[in-house]
């Protein structure tokens, strides 16, 4: 087992490496003067062009540049914003909360919506229910969400007015961070002396639509997942063993089968993360969600290319290295899978 | 009749019997024929796009703008589906649109697909080093979120029909390497391979020639599903204002142009976002069928 723990975390080592030369590459060629841009005017001095230049190491060579960014980035540096003039890495933990409230309620809203409706589809397998589901998972699955978010906001909040149009929090109140969390953040007592339970209910109200728009396709994956998943484990022998004892059909399904079913279901979810960065760059940028989906797409129209390299560095590790713990848990759960 | 009959007398690799068993496997699953439906339906729009329209796609008329389709109570027929915010009719749009997209499909699978081809068929064939190093760069470009590399790379090679193509096909490579990584390794032991490198085949030549055809099935479902991927995530490069440039009548552009009339006139933000579910609903539907009927383990 610690040979395996070992031998994932080594293969670990040259991905980390990879990823950091595929994203300082893909910005060096990046068009545009980074000096140029973090001069503005300025820059048309050449003695001022050439210092700044040195300043930001952009004389060296190439393969120097990519060591001096490299090292800056095991120590969790990653530049600084040409547009804020902050650093990248207190930037992204500013905006990262926003993204992982709504990923993490997007992700609870497939799951809670996608186990039970696999699970019926298994155990009503080629019913009507069973076509009715699955074909509307293929449909989820289809789904443009960049349309889908605007169908949700044409339908909710301009047809029907129920939820805002856009943004996380009502301008009315004044929320100071502590977990990040809004949901969490608006029932701290001092919040709700002050203004009782309108602030949850008002970031609640902005969270619901990014986040259904944002769990449409992890809810069809998660929900096919299980039926499949179901359908095998309800073939295995334990099962008939477990209906020869004379166990109800609900215990049968929802304690010996689901269990065992769940593993694969648990795996699938671990590996969504990638999935969920990809759902908050179009999410965020229809819902004006402030948090890191947004923040890359206007950095890369922008141009700030310390953000696009620190940013995109940053997701790429946060998702190799939540696979390799997926994998690792995965093992623990499963022995057959160490060999 | 009397050609079932013959089935079994006949030699087992004449390719019409292949057919008609997979038709036959092919033909119960709904859902499947629905999709080829769709896909043929897309398909002859696209094709004949220009005779189907009723307008150029990129014709102004000052005299209708934002005019509602005819569902609408102010539709008029000469508009069916109404018109944009500077009087371009939405029909011969949308048909048009299937013209980009469908091209902007075939164009990625076929870059993707040939891509992940030979890096797969190298590592699966050869394996040890090879290997490695192929799958090492697969673990590495798939470490970054589809759509995140897509617009990397289009900032990088900057916006517009065919820089998006080649991102969105760069992010597709991996699922076809794996693919034919997996079903190289299982067939490169086997006897038929054995016996062609005894008799002196080249490795190419049992790599493309012997073992490729054995391992068709997985790819071409796969490259159905590349199909929907790829026209979807070129549609959002083209929401994010990456992809196809203004007038181009792309879907996903032209729901980013409509985003602003959302509330004044929904439909031009509805009708291209169902062009776009609906193709990529129709190759979903089919490559499921496919791998339904063309993977044996599924069969009953």
């Amino acid at each position: 087992m610690l040979r395996f723990i070992l031998g994932k975390l080594g293969d670990l080592v040259p991905t980390l490496i990879g990823i950091s030369i595929l994203s300082f590459v893909l910005v060096r060629f990046v068009p545009g003067d980074p000096v140029m841009l973090l001069l503005g005017e300025r820059g048309a001095d050449p003695a001022v062009y050439a210092q700044m230049k040195k300043d930001m190491g952009l004389d060296l060579p190439v393969w120097r540049q990519y060591i001096n960014f490299a090292t800056d980035a095991a120590q969790g540096d990653l530049g600084t914003s040409i547009i804020s003039k902050r650093p990248v890495v207190k930037e992204f933990f500013d905006r990262f909360p926003a993204t992982l409230e709504l990923g993490v309620v997007a992700l609870l809203f497939a799951i809670i919506i996608g186990i039970p409706l696999g699970i019926i589809a298994a155990v009503k397998r080629n019913s009507f229910y069973d076509y009715f589901l699955m074909g509307g998972s293929l449909l989820g699955y289809s789904m443009p969400i960049f349309w889908w978010g605007l169908v949700l906001i044409l339908i909710f909040s301009v047809q029907l007015g129920w939820t805002p149009v856009s943004g996380r929090m009502s301008v009315m109140f004044y929320i100071e961070p502590w977990t990040g969390f809004m949901l969490i953040d608006t029932l701290t007592s001092e919040v709700r002396e002050l203004d009782g339970l309108a602030p949850f209910w008002s970031a609640l109200s902005h969270l619901i639509l990014p986040a259904v728009a944002m769990g449409t396709i992890p809810l069809a994956v998660i929900a096919r997942m299980t039926r499949s998943s179901m359908l095998e484990v309800l073939g295995e022998d334990y099962i008939r063993t477990a209906k020869a004892k004379g166990l109800s059909r609900y215990r049968t399904v929802a304690v010996h089968a689901l269990r065992n079913a769940l593993i694969p279901i648990v795996t699938i979810v671990g590996l969504m993360f990638g999935s969920i960065i990809t759902g908050a760059i179009l999410t965020e940028t229809i819902f004006s969600w402030p948090g890191i989906g947004r923040w890359l797409v206007a950095s890369i129209n922008a141009r700030d290319y310390p953000v696009i390299q620190g940013g995109v560095l940053f997701i790429a590790t946060m998702i190799v290295i939540i696979n390799v713990l997926v994998d690792l848990a995965y093992a623990v759960v499963n022995p057959k899978m160490r060999g | 009749m009397s050609e079932v009959a013959m089935t079994p007398i006949q030699d087992e690799h004449v390719p019409d019997s292949f057919l008609r068993e997979f038709w036959n496997h092919f033909k119960p699953n709904k859902g499947a024929v629905v999709g080829l439906a769709l896909i043929i339906a897309f398909v002859i729009i696209a094709i004949l796009a220009p005779l189907l329209a009723p307008y150029d796609p990129t014709l102004l008329q000052d005299n209708a703008l934002r005019l509602p389709p005819i569902w609408a109570e102010a539709g008029t027929w000469s508009y069916p589906l109404g018109t944009d915010d500077v009087g371009r009719d939405i029909l011969s749009r949308l048909i048009h649109g299937a013209r980009i997209s469908m091209g902007i499909g075939f164009a990625v699978v076929i870059l993707s697909l040939s891509m992940g081809l030979f890096l797969g068929i190298f590592a699966g064939y050869y394996g040890g080093k090879v290997d490695r190093l192929i799958m090492r760069f697969i673990d590495i470009v798939m470490a970054f979120p589809s759509i995140l590399l897509a617009i990397t790379v289009v900032s990088v090679m900057g916006p517009g029909i065919s820089n998006a193509i080649i991102a969105v096909a760069i992010v597709a490579v991996p699922n076809f390497t794996r693919i034919v990584r997996a079903s190289v390794m299982a067939e490169r032991k086997k006897q038929y391979v054995m016996a062609s490198k005894t008799f002196g085949a080249s490795d190419l030549r049992i790599m493309f020639n012997e073992i490729l055809p054995n391992c068709l099935a997985p790819l071409i479902v796969q490259a159905t599903l590349g199909f929907s991927d790829g026209i979807l995530n070129a549609a959002a490069l083209g929401f994010l204002g990456l992809g196809a440039q203004p007038p181009t009548p792309e879907w996903g552009t032209m729901l980013a142009d409509s985003r602003p009339f959302i509330e004044s006139s929904p439909w031009m933000v509805t009708l291209p976002g169902l062009c776009i579910l609906f193709s990529v609903l129709g190759f979903n539907l089919f490559g499921d069928g496919l791998r339904d009927a063309l993977d044996p383990r599924l069969k009953k």
